[in-house]
C-alpha cells in the first residue's frame, strides 16, 4: 500500500520490541466478539492510482460544470476569477499540511498569514477587529446571534426576511435547542428591502436585528436607519454579507452602524466547490472581543524582542472553559482564509473595486436583456451583481428547462423558499466578471424559448 | 536503533542569536524575516491582476449606497505575492517536512491524488442550487461516501453535512435532543467523562444540556460503575470517547451502552480516534447511537493550518428519523435525490433541520472518498494495525525513561501517553516540547489530557516509517536525559526556530488583533508565563 | 476592620456593613500572569458561593465565588487597563470589587488569617 511505508519485517521487530506476537495483541482490550476478524464485509478492497483516479474522473464527468456552460447562479455562493497564483500557493506543503498554530515558535507562517486575513477581513467589513475565521456564512450567522445574546443578556433576535433561507434555518435549528426567540420572516416579491417591517418588529426584548446586505432578492437595505432604530431599543444590528465582493463598491457594514458583521468569505479564493469547504467572516467592535466566538491571531514579541504572533484570547474558547466557552468551534477554516487572503492581496482594494464594478456592469446588461424577454420583468430598483425577476411561470420549471439546453440559468425562489405560492414565479441571477455578452444572449435566448 | 546523527555534531547554543546581528537584512541564508503586507505596499493602484476597466458607472439608485472610499488594502503585484506567502511558508512546520506526532490531532500523510480528485472541475466547479440533473456525478461521489462510513462503522445512516468535528458532536446530541423531545420527554443532562476533550462539554452546553462529569478509573477508563450509579430519568445520555483521549480502549464500551440504553438514554462517540479501529471494530457493534468521524483525521484530508474539516456523523436506527437536512438518496433507477426542505415534510418529518447552508464539506469528501478507495477495506484495517504499532513502539521504546501512567496495565491503542512525574524538578513537560521543537520535530500533544500532570500525548500515526520513529525516539530519549541532568538550555528552547518563545501574556493583555502601522513598543518579556504552560 | 478568607483563595475585608473582596497573594501565584479582570456590574446582587467575577490568565478562566451574599456597590475599574495589578498586589490594589453584605452572620462560615495560613500551608 503506497501510503503505509512498514515492511513486514519492521512489523516483526517493532512487535519484537514491544514483546507482542501478534498486532492483535495489541487490541486485546477489544471485547473478541467485537473484533472483526478480517475486512469488513461488503467492501472493495485497494485500489491503485490510475484505478481510484478513472472512477473519481467518471464521477466528475457526470456533472455540468459552471466554467463549461452559461452560467448565472448566485444566492449564497458566487463565481469569480480566482487567479491560478491562489491555488498553487495554498498547496505549499507547508501550509497545506500544517495543523492549528498552538506552537507559535514553528507556525509563523499560518500565524502571520492569520493577522494579516484578519485585518483585510476588518478593513473589508469596516469593523474595529475580526476573527480568523468560521465553518462558513450561515454558522457565523448563528454565532453572531448567540454572541449579541450573551452582549445584551436578551435572547430575540429579529430576522429580515431577505436573509437567506438556509441561514435562517441555521439559525432556527440552533434556536429550537438552546431556547432563543427567532422573529423571522418571507420575502415579499417587491423592488425594495423590508426595512420597515424589521424596524417595527424591534421591541424592548430584542436582542438583535439580523439584515442581509444585499439581502436574498439582491436589493440593499437600508443599514444606516435599522441600525439607529436597534440602538435606540438597545439592540445590536447583525449584518449578513454573503457576496464579499459588493464591499468592493457598497458602503461597508461596519461603516453604517453595524455592531456585528458576518459574511461568506467564499467568492474570494475559495471557489463554489458544490457548497463547502467555505469561510466565515466574523467582524466586530474592540470592546466585545471578550464575547466573540473562534480564534484570534494577536500580535507579540518573543525572548529576543522580535514580532511575533501567537493565538490568543484562549480563555474563550472551549479547550479551557469548557462547558462556559463562547462557542464549542474547534477547527476552522484555516486554508480557506488563506485562500482568501492571497486572492485579496493580489487584488488590493483598487482590484476589489474593479472586479465589483465588472460584476455590477455585466449585472446591468444581463438584467437589460432579460427585461426585454416577453413576460419577464425584473423587480429590483438597486442591485449589486444579483438581481430578481419575475417570471410568468414558476421559475423552479424553468431552470430545469434551461439546464436542459445547457444553460445554468439562476436559482429559483422556489426551491429556496418551497411552500410559498408567491415567490414561485421569482428567479435570482446573478453575473460577475466572468460573465460574457455570449452568456448573455444565450440565457436570453433560451429562456425566450422556455417561456415560449 | 541507529543514532540520526553518526557524527556526533550538535550546534552550539548561541551561534544563531550571534549571527542574526550580522547581517543588514535581517535575514539569515535560508532563514528569512517577511515584513507583513501592510508594510510591502501602501494601499493604492497597484495589483496582482488584469482586469479589464470597467465602465465606471453605477445604476444612479445604487450610488447613495457607494462605498466613500475604497477598503484600504494594498495590492502586491503576482511575484511579490508569490514571494510573500512562499517566504511565510518557510515559517511552518508540516506533516511534509517530519514526523508530527500531534497526539488526538492525527497528523497523517495526505495523499497528492485527493488533491488532483478534488480540483476535477466535475467537482470544484459546480454551484450547490445547480439543478440536481447537472450533478449526479457529485450527489454519487456523497452518496458513495456515505455509503463506506455506514458500512465502516456498522451503523444505521449517516449525516454528512457537519462541518468539523465539533460540529458533527452538536449534530449528534440535537439528534438525541430530538429523539427524546419525540418521546414526550425532557431529559437535560449529558454525562461527560473528565478525560474529554474540551469540545465535548462546549458542545453539550451549547445545545442546551447540563453537562455532569464522570470520573475515571485508575486505569483510565470509565468508571462503570459510577457511570450507572449517575444514570436516571433525566440523563439524555453519555458522550465517551473511543478509544479514549489517553490512547486507551474503552473495554466496558458494550456494558456502558446497555445501561445507559437500559436507562433510556442513547450513547454519543467522539469519533476523533476511529484512526485507531478503523476496519478492525464497529462502531455499532458497540451499541453506539451517534459518533462523528473527522475526515481530516482518519480519512487523511489536510489539515490546513487548522481546517476545514468535515464532521459527518453516523447514527443507530433509533437516530437516524432525527438526522439534519439535506442528505442523498439512491432512487430504484439509479439516480441520486437530494432531499431538501420541499422533500422533508414527506420523506423526513422528524428531522431537526438544517446545520448550516447548502451540503457540506464536497472538498473534503472527494478526498475522503479518494482516500478510502485507494485503501479499500484491506488498507484501512493495516491502516488501523499500522497506526496502533507504531504507537505501542513508541510507548516502549520510551517507558524506561518516561513516566507512562498507563504503560504497565496493557498496550495503548494509536497513542502513547506519558506524564512529567520523573521530570525533575523545574524541569516540565513544555521544556520537552520546545526541546523536540530544536531536534527539528513537531512538538506532541501537552497537557493534555487533564486527567495526567503534566501529559505528552504521541500519536505517530501509521504513515511514519520505522527509521523515522527511531530518529523521533532517539531525540526524546536525549532530551529526557537532558531534562533529567538539569540542562538549563532546555529551559529557554527553541533556540533554533524562526522564534523563541513568545510573550502571550503580553499578547492577551493588550490584543493586538489587527495591524495598527506602528511596531508594539519594545516589553520587558514577561518571563514567568511566555511559552504558557 | 477585619479581614475573612474562603477555601477558594477569595478575602474579604469586612467594615460595617461594607466589604472588599480580592483575590488571595496565594491564589494570584498559582495562576501565573494575570491578563483579564472580568468584573460585575455595580448593583448586582450575588448569593454566598456564586460566580461574581472571572480572572484569566493565558491558559485559565477562574471563577471567583462570593465570600458571603451581598450587592455590588463598587468594583476596581483601574483593573481593565491594568490587570497585572492583581498580581503585583493581590491583597491590596488589586481588590476586584466593593459590596454591602446581605447578612453579616455568613462570615462565621469564613476562615481568619491565621486558619486561612494554616490552610494553604496543607495545600
Amino acid at each position: 500500500m503506497r501510503y503505509l511505508p512498514l515492511t513486514a519485517d519492521d512489523r516483526s521487530a517493532m512487535l519484537a520490541t514491544i514483546g507482542a506476537d501478534a498486532v492483535d495483541d495489541l487490541f486485546a482490550d477489544v471485547p473478541a466478539d467485537c473484533l472483526l476478524p478480517g475486512p469488513v464485509p461488503g467492501l472493495p478492497g485497494h485500489a491503485s492510482e490510475m484505478a481510484v483516479e478513472r472512477h473519481m474522473t467518471a464521477l466528475a464527468a457526470r456533472n455540468l460544470s459552471a466554467g463549461s456552460a452559461p452560467f448565472f447562479l448566485g444566492a449564497g455562493a458566487y463565481r469569480h476569477h480566482v487567479p491560478s497564483t491562489v491555488d498553487h500557493l495554498i498547496q505549499r506543503g507547508e501550509f497545506l499540511t500544517a495543523y492549528t498554530p498552538y506552537q507559535p515558535e514553528i507556525a509563523q507562517g499560518t500565524l502571520q498569514v492569520l493577522f494579516e486575513f484578519q485585518t483585510q477581513v476588518a478593513r473589508l467589513l469596516g469593523t474595529e477587529i475580526a476573527n480568523a475565521s468560521m465553518y462558513d456564512g450561515s454558522t457565523a450567522c448563528w454565532e453572531a446571534i448567540a454572541m449579541a445574546a450573551r452582549i445584551t443578556r436578551r435572547r430575540k433576535a429579529v430576522l429580515s426576511g431577505g436573509l437567506h433561507p438556509h441561514y435562517a434555518a441555521t439559525v432556527r435549528t440552533m434556536a429550537r435547542f438552546t431556547g432563543d426567540v427567532i422573529d423571522a420572516r418571507v420575502p415579499v416579491l417587491e423592488a425594495a428591502a423590508d426595512d420597515a417591517a424589521v424596524i417595527a418588529a424591534i421591541d424592548g426584548e430584542t436582542s438583535c436585528v439580523v439584515v442581509q446586505y444585499p439581502d436574498l432578492l439582491g436589493r440593499i437595505p437600508d443599514l444606516a436607519a435599522i441600525a439607529e432604530a436597534a440602538h435606540a431599543a438597545k439592540a445590536l444590528l447583525i449584518a449578513v454579507v454573503t457576496e464579499p465582493v459588493a464591499l468592493g463598491l457598497l458602503e461597508a457594514p461596519g461603516h453604517l452602524g453595524a455592531d456585528i458583521v458576518v459574511g461568506e468569505g467564499q467568492a474570494l479564493g475559495v471557489g463554489l466547490q458544490f457548497g463547502g469547504p467555505y469561510l466565515g467572516l466574523f467582524g466586530c467592535a474592540e470592546k466585545h472581543v471578550r464575547q466573540m466566538p473562534g480564534r484570534l491571531c494577536g500580535e507579540t514579541v518573543d525572548a529576543e524582542g522580535k514580532r511575533g504572533f501567537v493565538l490568543t484570547l484562549s480563555t474563550r474558547e472551549q479547550h479551557i472553559r469548557r462547558e462556559k466557552a463562547t462557542s464549542n468551534i474547534c477547527t476552522n477554516s484555516g486554508l480557506c482564509a488563506l485562500a482568501f487572503s492571497i486572492h485579496m492581496t493580489l487584488l488590493g482594494g483598487a482590484g476589489l473595486e474593479r472586479m465589483a464594478l465588472l460584476s455590477h456592469d455585466a449585472a446591468r446588461r444581463t438584467a437589460a436583456a432579460l427585461a426585454r424577454v416577453p413576460g419577464v420583468s425584473l423587480l429590483n430598483h438597486a442591485f449589486f451583481n444579483e438581481f430578481t425577476v419575475v417570471l410568468p411561470a414558476d421559475a423552479r420549471e424553468a431552470v430545469r428547462a434551461l439546464a436542459d439546453k445547457g444553460v445554468l440559468g439562476g436559482v429559483s425562489l422556489g426551491r429556496l423558499h418551497p411552500g410559498e405560492a408567491g415567490l414561485a414565479n421569482g428567479l435570482l441571477v446573478t453575473a460577475t466578471e466572468l460573465t460574457t455578452d455570449e452568456d448573455i444572449a444565450a440565457l436570453a435566448g433560451a429562456l425566450t424559448e422556455v417561456l415560449a | 536503533m541507529n543514532a540520526p546523527n553518526a557524527s556526533g555534531w550538535r550546534p552550539a547554543l548561541g551561534e544563531a542569536g550571534e549571527a542574526g546581528a550580522a547581517t543588514a537584512s535581517g535575514d539569515r541564508g535560508l532563514h528569512f524575516e517577511e515584513p507583513l503586507i501592510f508594510e510591502l505596499a501602501e494601499p493604492g493602484a497597484r495589483m496582482g491582476v488584469d482586469l479589464d476597466a470597467p465602465s465606471g458607472d453605477v445604476m444612479p439608485s445604487l450610488a447613495r449606497f457607494r462605498r466613500q472610499a475604497i477598503p484600504a488594502l494594498p495590492g502586491l503585484t503576482e511575484p511579490e505575492t508569490v514571494r510573500h506567502y512562499t517566504r511565510l511558508s518557510r515559517q511552518n512546520y508540516a506533516i511534509d517536512l517530519g514526523p508530527f506526532p500531534l497526539g488526538s490531532c492525527t497528523m497523517k500523510h495526505n495523499p497528492r491524488l485527493n488533491e488532483k480528485m478534488a480540483r476535477l472541475p466535475g467537482f470544484a466547479d459546480i454551484h450547490p442550487l445547480q439543478p440536481q440533473g447537472t450533478v449526479q456525478g457529485a450527489l454519487d461521489a456523497i452518496n458513495q461516501l456515505a455509503t463506506w462510513l455506514i458500512t465502516l462503522t456498522g451503523m444505521h445512516g449517516v449525516a454528512m453535512t457537519p462541518k468539523a468535528g465539533a460540529h458533527g458532536e452538536l449534530c449528534g446530541l440535537l439528534c438525541i435532543k430530538a429523539a427524546i423531545a419525540a418521546r414526550g420527554e425532557s431529559r437535560d443532562v449529558i454525562l461527560v467523562p473528565e478525560s474529554a476533550h474540551g469540545t465535548n462539554p462546549a458542545t453539550a452546553a451549547f445545545a442546551g444540556f447540563r453537562v455532569e462529569s464522570i470520573p475515571a478509573t485508575a486505569d483510565g477508563r470509565v468508571d462503570l460503575g459510577a457511570l450507572r450509579a449517575r444514570l436516571g430519568p433525566n440523563v439524555a445520555g453519555v458522550m465517551i470517547t473511543n478509544p479514549n483521549t489517553c490512547g486507551l480502549f474503552e473495554r466496558d464500551m458494550k456494558a456502558i451502552s446497555d445501561a445507559v440504553h437500559a436507562a433510556g438514554g442513547y450513547v454519543y462517540c467522539d469519533g476523533a480516534n476511529f484512526n485507531a479501529v478503523v476496519g478492525k471494530v464497529r462502531p455499532g457493534d458497540l451499541g453506539v447511537d451517534a459518533m462523528h468521524i473527522n475526515l481530516h483525521k482518519t480519512f487523511s484530508t489536510p489539515h490546513g493550518g487548522g481546517g476545514p474539516g468535515s464532521g459527518p456523523v453516523v447514527l443507530s436506527e433509533a437516530l437516524s428519523p432525527f438526522g439534519p437536512l439535506p442528505f442523498t438518496v439512491r432512487t430504484a433507477d439509479g439516480t441520486i435525490r437530494l432531499i431538501e426542505e420541499e422533500d422533508a415534510a414527506g420523506e423526513h418529518p422528524q428531522g431537526f433541520g438544517r446545520m448550516a447552508a447548502f451540503h457540506g464539506q464536497m472538498g473534503m469528501y472527494t478526498r475522503a472518498l479518494t482516500y478510502i478507495l485507494s485503501h479499500g477495506a484491506d488498507g484501512l484495517r493495516q491502516v488501523a494495525e499500522d497506526a496502533v504499532l507504531n504507537a505501542n513502539y513508541v510507548l516502549r521504546s520510551l517507558d524506561d525513561v518516561l513516566h507512562a501512567p498507563f504503560g504497565a496495565a496493557g498496550p495503548c491503542m494509536h497513542e502513547a501517553l506519558f506524564s512529567d512525574d520523573d521530570l525533575p524538578d523545574g524541569m516540565t513537560t513544555l521544556d520537552i516540547a520546545k526541546g523536540l521543537i530544536d531536534e527539528g520535530f513537531h512538538p506532541m500533544t501537552v497537557y493534555f489530557p487533564l486527567v495526567v500532570h503534566g501529559a505528552m500525548l504521541i500519536e505517530p500515526t501509521e504513515t511514519e516509517s520505522k527509521a523515522g520513529l527511531d530518529r523521533l525516539i532517539c531525540s526524546l530519549r536525549s532530551l529526557a536525559g537532558r531534562a533529567r541532568a538539569g540542562d538549563a538550555t532546555l529551559k529557554s528552547a527553541p533556540h533554533f526556530a524562526p522564534r523563541r518563545r513568545l510573550d502571550e501574556t503580553l499578547a492577551a493583555r493588550k490584543p493586538r488583533l489587527t495591524w495598527q502601522g506602528e511596531a508594539l513598543p519594545p516589553q520587558p518579556p514577561s518571563l514567568s508565563e511566555i511559552g504558557g504552560s | 476592620m477585619s479581614r475573612y478568607f474562603t477555601k477558594d483563595h477569595e478575602w474579604i475585608d469586612v467594615s460595617g456593613e461594607t466589604g472588599t473582596v480580592g483575590i488571595t497573594d496565594y491564589a494570584q501565584s498559582q495562576l501565573g500572569d494575570i491578563t483579564f479582570v472580568e468584573l460585575p456590574e455595580s448593583g448586582a446582587s450575588f448569593g454566598a458561593g456564586d460566580t461574581a467575577s472571572v480572572v484569566d490568565s493565558v491558559k485559565a478562566a477562574s471563577d471567583i465565588y462570593m465570600p458571603v451574599g451581598g450587592t455590588v456597590t463598587a468594583i476596581n475599574e483601574a483593573l481593565a487597563d491594568a490587570p497585572e495589578l492583581v498580581n503585583a498586589a493581590a491583597e491590596g490594589d488589586g481588590w476586584l470589587f466593593k459590596v454591602t453584605l446581605a447578612d453579616a452572620a455568613e462570615l462565621a462560615a469564613l476562615m481568619d488569617e491565621t486558619a486561612y495560613k494554616a490552610y494553604v500551608a496543607e495545600l
